[in-house]
């Protein structure tokens, strides 16, 4: 008898839209911490300059926003391992990767209040779509 | 908006975020294939594949990574940098075409157009939302100097 590998059925189209939100979501919010954590902390390159790259170090570990988001990066890279045991590579990665431009965009402006100008607004739609016609 | 301009020294630290994980990645994909196929019961061997050279490499690139793009967003918005890293699978994609002479589709063609031309509309503009800066910002900026 010979034992062949034990594939998972495909899901649905909305468990699979389900599992590739889950990664986005995470992910988003992970960027979006992480970058609220090194605008809070500052400069790193004034801060190294003051106070050595240890002091620099040291202002990244001692914020808890960064920590913050680190746990949700984390979350989205372990989302992305279960999404990868139910789905193929080439759906996964090429869908996350290119709609979590977008949706860093829209977030960046509501949470971060930057600046996102028509400029940066076409740039995250032509990366979006390059990234998609790249990876798939 | 005052328009932002990068130093030689910040456009080499969006040039290694750039770099850096893509090539990461590369090295541990490689490492990762040249090992015999890890179980999770034995955890050991996974623990050991982290000292073979090209996934100690790998790992390496990844931390150069993950610490220039948090120095990156200290002087940078968000939605500078991003376009930044996704410009690294660009990078990628010319290195197989022109070093490993791997083919590229017309599909990937379009595709690195598309993150190229994305890029510079973004580099073209300002790196960092101008906000109005607090009294006391100011008065701990004079006592740095």
């Amino acid at each position: 008898m010979t034992l062949l590998p034990v594939t998972a059925p495909h899901p649905g189209f909305w468990t699979a839209a389900g599992m590739i939100a889950a990664i986005i979501l995470s992910s988003t919010t992970g960027e979006v911490l992480t970058a609220a954590a090194m605008k809070s902390i500052g400069d790193l390159d004034i801060i190294r300059a003051h106070s050595g790259l240890k002091g620099a170090i040291r202002a990244v570990l001692t914020c808890p926003l960064f920590f913050a988001g680190v746990f949700f990066l984390a979350t989205a890279f372990f989302a992305l391992l279960f999404a990868l045991n139910h789905m193929d590579l080439s759906l996964v990665a090429p869908a996350s990767a290119s709609l979590t431009l977008v949706t860093n965009a829209i977030a960046a402006k509501l949470f971060l209040h930057e600046n996102v100008d028509r400029r940066r607004w076409t740039a995250a739609v032509f990366v979006c779509i390059g990234v998609y016609f790249l990876a798939h | 908006m005052a328009h932002h301009t990068l130093s030689p020294r910040q456009y080499l630290i969006l040039a290694l975020v750039a770099l850096c994980a893509p090539l990461g990645d590369t090295c541990l994909s490689r490492g990762m294939t040249h090992l015999s196929p890890i179980s999770l019961a034995q955890p050991g061997s996974l623990v050991a594949a982290v000292f073979t050279p090209w996934i100690a490499v790998g790992i390496a690139l990844l931390i150069g990574f993950f610490a220039s793009y948090l120095t990156a967003l200290s002087w940078a918005d968000l939605t500078f940098v991003l376009p930044a890293t996704a410009f690294g699978n660009v990078i990628v994609a010319l290195l197989s075409r022109f070093w490993l002479h791997e083919t590229i589709s017309i599909q990937r063609w379009l595709g690195i157009a598309l993150i190229t031309i994305g890029v510079g509309f973004v580099a073209n503009g300002p790196s960092l939302t101008e906000r109005p800066q607090p009294a006391g910002d100011s008065i701990r900026e004079e006592q740095l100097q």
